[in-house]
Protein backbone atom coordinates (compact mmCIF):
# COMPACT_ATOMS: atom_id res chain seq x y z
CA UNK A 1 0.00 0.00 0.00
CA UNK A 2 1.02 3.59 -0.57
CA UNK A 3 1.88 5.32 2.71
CA UNK A 4 -0.21 8.40 3.53
CA UNK A 5 1.49 11.80 3.52
CA UNK A 6 0.38 15.26 4.59
CA UNK A 7 -1.03 16.22 1.20
CA UNK A 8 -2.27 12.77 0.39
CA UNK A 9 -3.99 11.62 3.59
CA UNK A 10 -5.84 8.85 1.77
CA UNK A 11 -3.79 7.81 -1.25
CA UNK A 12 -6.12 5.01 -2.35
CA UNK A 13 -9.14 7.32 -2.27
CA UNK A 14 -7.22 9.93 -4.28
CA UNK A 15 -6.28 7.36 -6.90
CA UNK A 16 -9.86 6.13 -7.05
CA UNK A 17 -11.20 9.68 -7.48
CA UNK A 18 -8.77 10.34 -10.33
CA UNK A 19 -9.68 7.09 -12.10
CA UNK A 20 -13.43 7.68 -11.70
CA UNK A 21 -13.03 11.25 -12.99
CA UNK A 22 -11.18 10.09 -16.11
CA UNK A 23 -13.73 7.33 -16.71
CA UNK A 24 -16.63 9.75 -16.35
CA UNK A 25 -15.03 12.20 -18.75
CA UNK A 26 -14.08 9.38 -21.14
CA UNK A 27 -10.90 11.20 -22.06
CA UNK A 28 -7.24 11.12 -21.13
CA UNK A 29 -6.47 14.66 -22.32
CA UNK A 30 -3.92 16.62 -20.27
CA UNK A 31 -6.61 19.03 -19.01
CA UNK A 32 -8.67 16.17 -17.59
CA UNK A 33 -5.60 14.72 -15.84
CA UNK A 34 -4.85 18.12 -14.27
CA UNK A 35 -8.43 18.82 -13.20
CA UNK A 36 -8.89 15.28 -11.92
CA UNK A 37 -5.56 15.46 -10.09
CA UNK A 38 -6.50 18.72 -8.38
CA UNK A 39 -9.86 17.25 -7.29
CA UNK A 40 -8.19 14.02 -6.16
CA UNK A 41 -5.90 16.02 -3.86
CA UNK A 42 -8.43 18.64 -2.74
CA UNK A 43 -11.40 16.40 -1.86
CA UNK A 44 -9.55 14.09 0.59
CA UNK A 45 -7.83 17.05 2.27
CA UNK A 46 -11.16 18.84 2.78
CA UNK A 47 -13.15 15.84 4.00
CA UNK A 48 -10.40 14.15 6.00
CA UNK A 49 -11.95 15.10 9.39
CA UNK A 50 -15.11 13.13 8.59
CA UNK A 51 -13.30 9.91 7.84
CA UNK A 52 -12.64 6.99 10.08
CA UNK A 53 -9.18 5.53 10.19
CA UNK A 54 -8.86 3.49 7.02
CA UNK A 55 -8.06 -0.18 7.43
CA UNK A 56 -5.45 -1.61 5.13
CA UNK A 57 -6.42 -4.18 2.56
CA UNK A 58 -4.08 -7.05 3.21
CA UNK A 59 -5.16 -9.34 0.40
CA UNK A 60 -6.45 -7.45 -2.65
CA UNK A 61 -6.85 -10.62 -4.72
CA UNK A 62 -9.10 -12.14 -2.11
CA UNK A 63 -11.18 -8.95 -2.10
CA UNK A 64 -11.75 -9.39 -5.83
CA UNK A 65 -12.83 -12.99 -5.23
CA UNK A 66 -15.18 -11.78 -2.51
CA UNK A 67 -16.83 -9.26 -4.85
CA UNK A 68 -17.32 -11.89 -7.54
CA UNK A 69 -18.91 -14.25 -5.01
CA UNK A 70 -21.24 -11.48 -3.76
CA UNK A 71 -22.18 -10.65 -7.35
CA UNK A 72 -23.16 -14.27 -7.95
CA UNK A 73 -25.09 -14.34 -4.69
CA UNK A 74 -27.00 -11.19 -5.61
CA UNK A 75 -28.42 -12.96 -8.66
CA UNK A 76 -29.44 -16.09 -6.72
CA UNK A 77 -30.81 -13.86 -3.95
CA UNK A 78 -33.06 -12.10 -6.40
CA UNK A 79 -34.38 -15.30 -7.89
CA UNK A 80 -35.17 -16.55 -4.37
CA UNK A 81 -36.90 -13.34 -3.30
CA UNK A 82 -38.83 -13.21 -6.60
CA UNK A 83 -40.06 -16.76 -5.99
CA UNK A 84 -41.17 -15.83 -2.49
CA UNK A 85 -43.01 -12.73 -3.70
CA UNK A 86 -44.71 -14.55 -6.57
CA UNK A 87 -45.66 -17.61 -4.48
CA UNK A 88 -49.45 -17.35 -4.22
CA UNK A 89 -49.59 -19.29 -0.97
CA UNK A 90 -47.33 -16.74 0.69
CA UNK A 91 -45.74 -19.23 3.06
CA UNK A 92 -43.07 -17.05 4.63
CA UNK A 93 -41.26 -17.43 7.88
CA UNK A 94 -39.93 -13.96 8.67
CA UNK A 95 -37.67 -13.54 11.66
CA UNK A 96 -35.44 -11.08 13.44
CA UNK A 97 -32.03 -12.61 13.96
CA UNK A 98 -29.26 -11.25 16.14
CA UNK A 99 -25.93 -11.82 14.52
CA UNK A 100 -22.89 -11.72 16.82
CA UNK A 101 -20.09 -9.81 15.11
CA UNK A 102 -16.51 -10.95 15.30
CA UNK A 103 -15.22 -8.15 13.07
CA UNK A 104 -13.93 -5.20 15.02
CA UNK A 105 -13.26 -2.40 12.53
CA UNK A 106 -16.03 -0.18 11.25
CA UNK A 107 -15.24 -0.36 7.57
CA UNK A 108 -15.35 -4.16 7.23
CA UNK A 109 -18.54 -4.17 9.33
CA UNK A 110 -20.07 -1.72 6.85
CA UNK A 111 -19.17 -4.00 3.98
CA UNK A 112 -20.62 -7.00 5.84
CA UNK A 113 -23.88 -5.15 6.58
CA UNK A 114 -24.24 -4.10 2.93
CA UNK A 115 -23.48 -7.64 1.76
CA UNK A 116 -26.13 -9.06 4.07
CA UNK A 117 -28.68 -6.64 2.66
CA UNK A 118 -27.85 -7.55 -0.93
CA UNK A 119 -27.82 -11.34 -0.46
CA UNK A 120 -30.54 -13.98 0.02
CA UNK A 121 -33.56 -12.94 2.02
CA UNK A 122 -31.86 -10.81 4.65
CA UNK A 123 -31.74 -7.09 5.43
CA UNK A 124 -29.42 -5.71 8.08
CA UNK A 125 -31.66 -3.58 10.25
CA UNK A 126 -29.66 -2.25 13.14
CA UNK A 127 -26.02 -2.21 14.14
CA UNK A 128 -25.45 -2.15 17.86
CA UNK A 129 -21.89 -1.08 18.28
CA UNK A 130 -22.03 -1.43 22.06
CA UNK A 131 -23.22 -5.01 22.15
CA UNK A 132 -21.36 -5.90 18.98
CA UNK A 133 -24.38 -7.46 17.33
CA UNK A 134 -26.07 -6.86 14.03
CA UNK A 135 -29.84 -7.14 13.91
CA UNK A 136 -30.96 -8.86 10.73
CA UNK A 137 -34.46 -9.20 9.35
CA UNK A 138 -34.87 -12.35 7.27
CA UNK A 139 -37.76 -12.91 4.88
CA UNK A 140 -37.92 -16.67 5.02
CA UNK A 141 -35.78 -18.61 7.43
CA UNK A 142 -36.24 -22.10 8.85
CA UNK A 143 -33.28 -22.26 11.21
CA UNK A 144 -31.76 -19.07 12.57
CA UNK A 145 -28.68 -20.90 13.83
CA UNK A 146 -27.93 -22.17 10.31
CA UNK A 147 -28.38 -18.66 8.90
CA UNK A 148 -25.88 -17.22 11.37
CA UNK A 149 -23.38 -19.98 10.59
CA UNK A 150 -23.79 -19.47 6.86
CA UNK A 151 -23.18 -15.72 7.05
CA UNK A 152 -20.16 -16.33 9.25
CA UNK A 153 -18.60 -18.92 6.94
CA UNK A 154 -19.48 -17.30 3.66
CA UNK A 155 -18.95 -13.59 4.28
CA UNK A 156 -17.47 -12.70 7.63
CA UNK A 157 -14.52 -15.05 7.53
CA UNK A 158 -13.25 -13.89 4.12
CA UNK A 159 -13.64 -10.27 5.28
CA UNK A 160 -11.60 -11.02 8.38
CA UNK A 161 -8.88 -12.54 6.25
CA UNK A 162 -8.88 -9.56 3.89
CA UNK A 163 -8.81 -6.80 6.49
CA UNK A 164 -7.77 -8.05 9.87
CA UNK A 165 -5.72 -11.22 9.68
CA UNK B 1 -24.20 -13.57 -36.41
CA UNK B 2 -22.39 -11.47 -33.86
CA UNK B 3 -25.09 -8.84 -34.21
CA UNK B 4 -27.75 -11.39 -33.38
CA UNK B 5 -25.89 -12.49 -30.26
CA UNK B 6 -25.41 -8.91 -29.07
CA UNK B 7 -29.03 -8.02 -29.76
CA UNK B 8 -30.10 -11.17 -27.92
CA UNK B 9 -27.98 -10.20 -24.91
CA UNK B 10 -29.43 -6.66 -24.91
CA UNK B 11 -32.98 -8.00 -25.17
CA UNK B 12 -32.35 -10.52 -22.39
CA UNK B 13 -30.94 -7.84 -20.09
CA UNK B 14 -33.86 -5.49 -20.75
CA UNK B 15 -36.48 -8.19 -20.18
CA UNK B 16 -34.73 -9.47 -17.04
CA UNK B 17 -34.41 -5.90 -15.75
CA UNK B 18 -38.07 -5.16 -16.40
CA UNK B 19 -39.19 -8.42 -14.81
CA UNK B 20 -37.09 -7.87 -11.67
CA UNK B 21 -38.25 -4.26 -11.31
CA UNK B 22 -41.86 -5.41 -11.69
CA UNK B 23 -41.50 -8.21 -9.13
CA UNK B 24 -39.85 -5.80 -6.70
CA UNK B 25 -42.78 -3.42 -7.04
CA UNK B 26 -45.25 -6.28 -6.71
CA UNK B 27 -43.56 -7.14 -3.43
CA UNK B 28 -44.52 -3.70 -2.14
CA UNK B 29 -48.21 -4.59 -2.42
CA UNK B 30 -47.93 -8.29 -1.71
CA UNK B 31 -45.90 -8.48 1.49
CA UNK B 32 -47.44 -8.02 4.88
CA UNK B 33 -45.37 -5.65 7.00
CA UNK B 34 -42.81 -2.88 6.58
CA UNK B 35 -39.78 -5.04 7.28
CA UNK B 36 -40.78 -7.58 4.66
CA UNK B 37 -41.63 -4.91 2.11
CA UNK B 38 -38.09 -3.62 2.53
CA UNK B 39 -36.73 -6.74 0.82
CA UNK B 40 -38.36 -5.97 -2.53
CA UNK B 41 -36.89 -2.56 -3.34
CA UNK B 42 -33.53 -3.17 -1.68
CA UNK B 43 -32.65 -6.25 -3.70
CA UNK B 44 -34.95 -6.96 -6.59
CA UNK B 45 -35.47 -3.44 -7.91
CA UNK B 46 -31.76 -2.67 -7.64
CA UNK B 47 -30.90 -5.70 -9.75
CA UNK B 48 -33.64 -4.66 -12.20
CA UNK B 49 -32.06 -1.24 -12.61
CA UNK B 50 -28.62 -2.88 -12.88
CA UNK B 51 -29.76 -5.26 -15.64
CA UNK B 52 -31.39 -2.44 -17.63
CA UNK B 53 -28.24 -0.33 -17.35
CA UNK B 54 -26.02 -3.19 -18.49
CA UNK B 55 -28.33 -3.77 -21.47
CA UNK B 56 -28.04 -0.11 -22.37
CA UNK B 57 -24.26 -0.31 -21.85
CA UNK B 58 -23.96 -3.16 -24.36
CA UNK B 59 -26.24 -1.46 -26.90
CA UNK B 60 -24.55 1.94 -26.87
CA UNK B 61 -21.05 0.46 -26.69
CA UNK B 62 -21.72 -1.24 -30.02
CA UNK B 63 -23.22 1.92 -31.54
CA UNK B 64 -20.50 4.41 -30.64
CA UNK B 65 -17.51 2.89 -28.92
CA UNK B 66 -17.08 1.70 -25.33
CA UNK B 67 -19.06 3.58 -22.73
CA UNK B 68 -18.14 3.25 -19.05
CA UNK B 69 -20.39 5.77 -17.32
CA UNK B 70 -23.28 3.32 -17.11
CA UNK B 71 -21.08 0.77 -15.38
CA UNK B 72 -20.18 3.43 -12.80
CA UNK B 73 -23.88 4.22 -12.30
CA UNK B 74 -24.58 0.52 -11.78
CA UNK B 75 -21.79 0.16 -9.22
CA UNK B 76 -22.92 3.21 -7.28
CA UNK B 77 -26.53 1.97 -7.29
CA UNK B 78 -25.36 -1.30 -5.79
CA UNK B 79 -23.29 0.48 -3.15
CA UNK B 80 -26.01 2.94 -2.08
CA UNK B 81 -29.08 0.67 -2.08
CA UNK B 82 -28.11 -1.35 1.03
CA UNK B 83 -27.27 1.82 2.92
CA UNK B 84 -30.69 3.35 2.27
CA UNK B 85 -32.39 0.05 3.16
CA UNK B 86 -30.43 -0.01 6.42
CA UNK B 87 -31.50 3.56 7.26
CA UNK B 88 -35.16 2.76 6.48
CA UNK B 89 -35.04 -0.33 8.71
CA UNK B 90 -33.39 1.69 11.46
CA UNK B 91 -36.05 4.38 11.38
CA UNK B 92 -38.79 1.73 11.35
CA UNK B 93 -37.26 0.20 14.49
CA UNK B 94 -37.03 3.66 16.00
CA UNK B 95 -40.76 4.19 15.40
CA UNK B 96 -41.39 0.69 16.76
CA UNK B 97 -43.46 -0.42 13.78
CA UNK B 98 -45.27 -3.66 14.52
CA UNK B 99 -43.85 -6.62 12.61
CA UNK B 100 -46.08 -9.30 11.12
CA UNK B 101 -47.33 -11.67 13.88
CA UNK B 102 -45.57 -14.62 12.24
CA UNK B 103 -42.20 -12.94 12.73
CA UNK B 104 -39.98 -14.81 15.15
CA UNK B 105 -37.34 -13.14 17.25
CA UNK B 106 -38.03 -10.21 19.52
CA UNK B 107 -35.40 -7.47 19.29
CA UNK B 108 -35.02 -5.14 22.24
CA UNK B 109 -35.53 -2.19 19.90
CA UNK B 110 -39.19 -3.16 19.50
CA UNK B 111 -40.01 -3.64 23.17
CA UNK B 112 -42.36 -0.95 24.37
CA UNK B 113 -40.81 1.57 26.74
CA UNK B 114 -42.69 1.17 29.97
CA UNK B 115 -42.61 4.28 32.11
CA UNK B 116 -39.89 3.88 34.70
CA UNK B 117 -42.16 4.75 37.62
CA UNK B 118 -45.69 6.01 38.21
CA UNK B 119 -46.40 9.55 39.30
CA UNK B 120 -46.72 8.55 42.97
CA UNK B 121 -43.34 6.86 42.95
CA UNK B 122 -41.61 9.60 41.02
CA UNK B 123 -38.85 11.41 42.93
CA UNK B 124 -40.32 14.29 44.87
CA UNK B 125 -39.12 17.43 46.58
CA UNK B 126 -35.41 18.03 46.65
CA UNK B 127 -34.36 14.58 45.52
CA UNK B 128 -32.12 14.69 42.42
CA UNK B 129 -33.75 14.47 39.02
CA UNK B 130 -34.12 10.94 37.70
Amino acid sequence: MIPPTRWLPMPVLSLLLLVVWLLLQQSVALGQWLLGGVLAILIPVVCRPFWERQPTIKRPLKLLGYFLRVLGDIVTANIQVSKLILDPRGQMRPAFVEYPLTLRENFPITILASTITMTPGTVSAHLRLDGRTLLIHALDVADTRALIDEIHQRYERPLMEIFES
Amino acid sequence: MLDTIIEGAVAFMLIAGGAFAFIGSLGMTHLKDFYMRLHGPSKTTTLGVGCTLIGSLIYFSREDGPIIQELLITISAFITAPVSAHMLAKSALHHKLKPDPRTRGNPVELESDKPRHTIEEAPQGDSPLP
